[in-house]
């Protein structure tokens, strides 16, 4: 089936008034390569409309539920009413394997100050207050994390000056965080405010020294069905020793001896960027984006950090693991790619999955026709390289810029700059760097940021995908349409998709997803009985 | 004869709460059954019709009582001439929403009844300018249906009477509140009285009283009085029985016609009130 995407870029549109329609237009783009070797550019990171149903979450579910939550021992504590505590909780499978049974473990609690309108009314630092003495007592935690919801902004509780407080009462670390939901265009506002707070609160505080030779931390990985799992065991078998990850299966202590790592490994780039150029500037620690979805991707990674270390033993074992790995890896994948070769995905996620996971389809044959992110910035979709040109808007503003300059005895440049030029002339290894998910998309693939259910629909029926990736918000409406649609936030009940053991499951959850017989015979409850046999014929 | 409801507004400090409990003693004085419902959280709107008696706000007894417990007679206090009055207090200053404190407290009276008896007036007593939905609560959603402003011959004191009338035309467009007139309170500024009805004229509505400046106010506030009960006789007694009387045979009610800025700053030259500024000389505000 053959969809002009320039065609139904127009038809999408039609329906908008005028000035949503130019909005739009210039959100849904149909990507090419040029010449310059640049990509079109997107409009992304811009306030949602009014009226249309968007994927996006809020601020505080950026830096409560994404990015701080997934840490085990830090108690985080909900100033706000009780909908906004148990909407975050454990709601994204992040997983995480205590040290001990003993341990501390806080990951399936749910700890809210629970505001009442007399809360309101005269405030709820009081409140706050006691709720923290309470959560100390029962828990004796090492740290404690206050996240604002949106009426604690309304009303001025000032959570830094009560952090501040308890913290000098009961001696151990507490901070919290201005995340109030509103302040931001999505949840990305949520993930800055919280890489801000891990920088000034945590990272730094642990001096502890490692003997290991090849140290690294690997951020944005979130063990989202155990996917940090399968990284660190890979990399423990390469022999690489991982400090700590931002933030899944970690815990204070990791995080706040992180600044001993060698190297920093970027995963989802928009959630965790912050922390990395933080680090590098205070620390000397160089960053890398990499990407542990898919097997070609893993081993391309592991072989960079080879290259990074520059050592012949590392290299050796890091060829020995991908060697042992991509033999398994293979067996399935021949198996599935006959199954699956010549079948469409679009992706619908994140602020770096949806570009991650269309290595995995690649590597069963399948093509991504249309993708987007929730919560991207331009430099997501189209690089880094624009990030120069990309203008502060006032939401943008509203978020604080945290001026880092070189710890005066902690500053340690791990590679000089030579050094660095000479890695990246080497190798396709870049530092500091985003390739963005555009460049590696196909020219004529529709690339849509911030899609609405009513965009959703109409590019379903044109293009029938036999798989649509997002979350549980679009699920549903999938579905009923014939079309399986799997979540790639919690990935259902599913993962590790992550490494190798990961790509071998995610090939087999998609086979059996874009194989079953059973979409082909859901009559979605909107559809007139007589339209049947076309929707069956359509695929 | 219909229950009317009615809002004080104006600027910080111009005295509105004097005004309005005046202006109450002298309607009760005529036989007027009054509720006075204070909604600034100095919780002061009260204290002349009560005699100073410590008025336990709504807020504070819901905060120690919760609301099940609430009994009406420990928030609702008769005061001069059978006034019933009702502060609605709220946060001490920095702390929380004040706002929402407003709303929740009539909320919880008009569930408990205070609306229930049989009243020719509710009077509410506003905070300084409408700040907040919050504060504009008694005339959103109908609880106020008419509103006066408390005015002076003062720059600012204008300023804020002309935000305020902008507060009304937009709860008017999708209520029925209605401006009912200007109270001007004077603070003794040359050509006050011409220039306050001509501001009202503009405005669309009348200075519905011009009450003058009487230290006999301040000396039954001394003793925790109104005029009318301090010193029936004298004659800003009288005034704020003019004041009662104009009120209660008011027919002139309207959506205002609030001022570009130039214009009022224009007026306020016009009368002579900035010293030393030729008529026609611009002036920046």
């Amino acid at each position: 089936m053959s969809v002009d995407p320039r065609v139904l870029k127009e038809e999408i549109l039609q329906i908008y008034p005028k000035k949503l329609r130019q909005k739009r237009s210039d959100s849904i783009v149909i990507n090419e390569h040029r010449e310059d070797g640049t990509v079109p550019e997107i409009k992304a990171n811009v306030r949602s409309n009014p009226g249309i149903i968007t994927q996006r979450g809020c601020t505080y579910a950026g830096c409560k539920g994404v990015v701080i939550g997934p840490s085990r021992d830090i108690l985080s504590l909900v100033h706000g009413p009780i909908g906004c505590s148990f909407y975050a909780w454990l709601t994204r499978r992040n997983q995480t394997r205590p040290e001990s049974p003993e341990a501390q473990n806080f990951i399936n609690y749910c700890l809210s100050t629970d505001m009442q309108e007399e809360n309101i009314v005269f405030g709820g630092e009081k409140k706050l207050k006691e709720a923290v003495r309470e959560a100390f007592h029962l828990f004796h935690p090492k740290a404690i994390a206050i996240f604002s919801t949106c009426p604690v902004g309304l009303i001025g509780d000032d959570v830094h000056a009560v952090a501040r407080e308890m913290k000098a009462e009961l001696g151990i670390n507490i901070f919290g965080f201005s995340c109030e939901g509103y302040r931001g265009v999505s949840q990305s506002a949520g993930h800055h405010i919280a890489n801000n707070g891990l920088f000034k609160h945590i990272i730094g505080n642990d001096e502890t020294p490692h003997p290991e030779k090849f140290k690294v931390n690997l951020l944005g990985e979130y063990n989202i069905g155990g996917d940090g799992f399968v990284l660190e065991d890979i990399l423990s078998r390469c022999g690489i020793k991982q400090i700590s990850t931002f933030s899944g299966n970690s815990t204070y202590d990791t995080m706040a001896n992180s600044h001993t790592a060698d190297l920093n490994l970027v995963m989802c780039h928009r959630s965790i960027n912050y922390v990395a150029e933080m680090m590098e500037k205070r620390f000397g620690i160089p960053w890398m984006k990499v990407n542990f979805i898919g097997a070609t991707a893993t081993a391309k990674s592991l072989r960079r950090i080879g290259e990074y270390f520059e050592d012949d033993g590392l290299k050796a074992r890091i060829e020995e693991v991908i060697a042992e790995e991509m033999a398994k890896v293979e067996a399935v994948q021949a198996v599935v790619k006959s199954r699956c070769q010549g079948k469409t995905a679009m992706l619908f996620v994140g602020g770096s999955r949806a570009h991650h996971y269309q290595q995995l389809f690649t590597e069963i044959g399948m093509k991504t026709v249309v993708a987007g992110y929730e919560f991207g910035h331009r430099d997501d979709y189209e690089g880094r390289k624009v990030l120069p040109g990309l203008k502060v808007d006032a939401d943008s503003k509203n978020i604080e810029e945290i001026d880092v300059v070189p710890d005066p005895e902690r500053y340690r440049p791990r590679r000089t700059p030579e050094q660095i030029a000479k890695l990246e002339a080497k190798t396709e290894m870049e530092f500091r760097d985003y390739v963005g998910m555009m460049p590696e998309m196909d020219s004529d693939a529709m690339v849509i940021d911030d899609i609405s259910h009513y965009e959703t629909e109409r590019i379903l029926e044109a293009y029938r995908p036999d798989i649509f990736c997002a979350g549980i918000k679009e699920k549903f409406g999938v579905q009923k349409m014939g079309i399986p649609c799997k979540q790639l936030h919690s990935y259902d009940y599913g993962g590790p998709y992550a490494g190798f053991a990961g790509a071998i499951n995610f090939f087999n959850d998609i086979d059996r997803l874009v194989n079953m017989k059973i979409w082909r015979y859901a009559t979605p409850p909107w559809q007139p009985p007589t339209q049947q046999p076309e929707q069956v014929a359509a695929d | 004869m219909a229950r009317r409801s009615i809002a004080i507004y104006g600027k910080g400090g111009i005295g509105k709460s004097t005004t309005t409990q005046n202006t109450v003693a002298a309607l009760a004085e005529a036989g007027k059954k009054i509720m006075v419902v204070g909604c600034d959280p100095k919780a002061d709107s009260t204290r002349l019709l009560l005699g100073g008696l410590a008025q336990k706000t709504v807020l504070d007894t819901l905060r120690d009582e919760g609301g099940d417990e609430v009994d009406l007679n420990e928030i609702l206090r008769p005061g001069y001439g059978n006034v019933q009055c009702t502060e609605s207090g709220g946060p001490e200053p920095g702390v929380g929403c004040a706002g929402r404190g407003i709303i929740t407290s009539i909320n919880l009276l008009e569930q408990l009844g205070a609306y229930d008896q049989e009243l020719d007036y509710v009077f509410y007593d506003v905070l300084g300018d409408v700040v907040c939905g919050g504060f504009a609560m008694p005339i959103r959603e109908g609880k106020a249906k008419e509103i006066y402003i408390v005015c002076s011959g003062e720059m600012m004191a204008m300023y804020a009477a002309n935000n305020i009338s902008k507060g009304v035309v937009k709860f008017a467009q999708a209520g029925g509140v209605r401006l009912g007139g200007i109270i001007c309170n004077s603070r003794k500024v040359d050509n006050e009285q011409e220039m306050i009805e001509e501001f009202a004229k503009r405005l669309g509505t009348q200075m519905i009283h011009f009450v003058p400046r009487n230290n006999d106010v301040q000396r039954a506030e001394i003793n925790r009085k109104t005029v009318i009960e301090w010193n029936p006789a004298c004659e800003q007694a009288d005034e704020y029985r003019a004041l009662a009387r104009a009120i209660d045979n008011n027919q002139k009610f309207v959506v205002p016609t609030p001022l570009p800025m130039d214009d009022l700053e224009k007026l306020l030259i016009d009368f002579g009130l900035v010293d030393g500024v030729a008529p026609g000389t611009e002036v920046v505000a």
